[in-house]
């Protein structure tokens, strides 16, 4: 009977009936994940004002180089050094869609943070440890 | 995904386009971009771990040969487009006030030119070495 009601002034003020929403289906990793890639995404969209800052720095001289070192070699710099490892892997990694499995999904996670360790452990030997 | 050229429907020819007026065409572009990305971003992690721990006259020397340079640049290009159509698609998704969609869309095109020309404009310097 609603359906009838929808051209009519009383129809119009009642509010329409909505589709399930977000929350009324089971939480799965492959949901999380959609979500993972586009805040992945956007992370490395701001992220690439470190290799802009890298390439400037390099650019302008040693004392401008110095100070980027610094501030990668601290605390908050390693911190942000490897999120946006981590982060540019998953992107990849997730970016191939694998998405309709569960296992997949989390697969693709183990691989991100295997992946990203191990580029750490090659990019501390390169440079003998860390400073 | 595939047979992208047959997928432009006749209503995309007479209508507007979709939200981003430009219908199926940055959805393949995107495809593009995301495998030239991985190319190049491998070359580019294989770039910088050659640098860790470099002093900056070493990291310039490196950086100013050719194919570095190139290989840095071509990052720089095809991450600004990927990143440009991600954003957009990020925006038309999320924001729907239209004045609010215009100005991140403009915000969005502004931040791209200018994180990725200011890149391209230090590798060319460190190339060129002026």
């Amino acid at each position: 009977m609603a359906e009838f009601e929808a051209g009519t002034a009383a129809g119009a003020q009642r509010p329409r009936p909505l589709s399930p929403h977000l929350q009324i289906y089971k939480p799965m990793l492959t949901m999380m994940m959609s979500i993972v890639h586009r805040i992945t995404g956007a992370a490395l969209y701001f992220g690439m004002l470190l290799l802009a800052w890298w390439l400037i720095a390099a650019a302008s001289g040693p004392n401008a180089y110095a100070t980027f070192e610094w501030f990668m070699g601290s605390v908050l710099g390693q911190l942000l050094l490897f999120g946006y490892t981590w982060a540019l892997i998953h992107h990849m990694l997730d970016g191939f869609e694998p998405a309709e499995r569960e296992m997949l999904t989390l697969a693709t996670l183990v691989g991100s943070v295997t992946l990203t360790l191990i580029l750490w452990v090659v990019g501390y030997l390169v440079m003998g440890g860390p400073r | 995904m595939r047979e992208a050229p047959h997928m432009r429907t006749p209503m995309r020819r007479v209508r507007g386009l979709g939200a981003a007026h430009s219908g199926t065409g940055q959805f393949w572009h995107q495809r593009v971009t995301s495998v030239a990305g991985i190319l190049l971003t491998i070359g580019l992690l294989f770039i910088i771990t050659a640098l860790l721990g470099r002093s900056h006259a070493a990291v310039v020397q490196i950086l100013a040969s050719p194919i570095v340079s190139i290989i840095v640049l071509l990052f720089i290009i095809n991450t600004a487009y990927h990143m440009w159509i991600g954003m957009q698609e990020i925006i038309l998704d999320y924001v729907h006030d239209e004045t609010w969609k215009f100005l991140s869309l403009m915000a969005n095109t502004f931040f791209v030119f200018a994180v990725s020309l200011a890149s391209i404009y230090a590798v060319l310097r460190l190339s060129f070495g002026v």
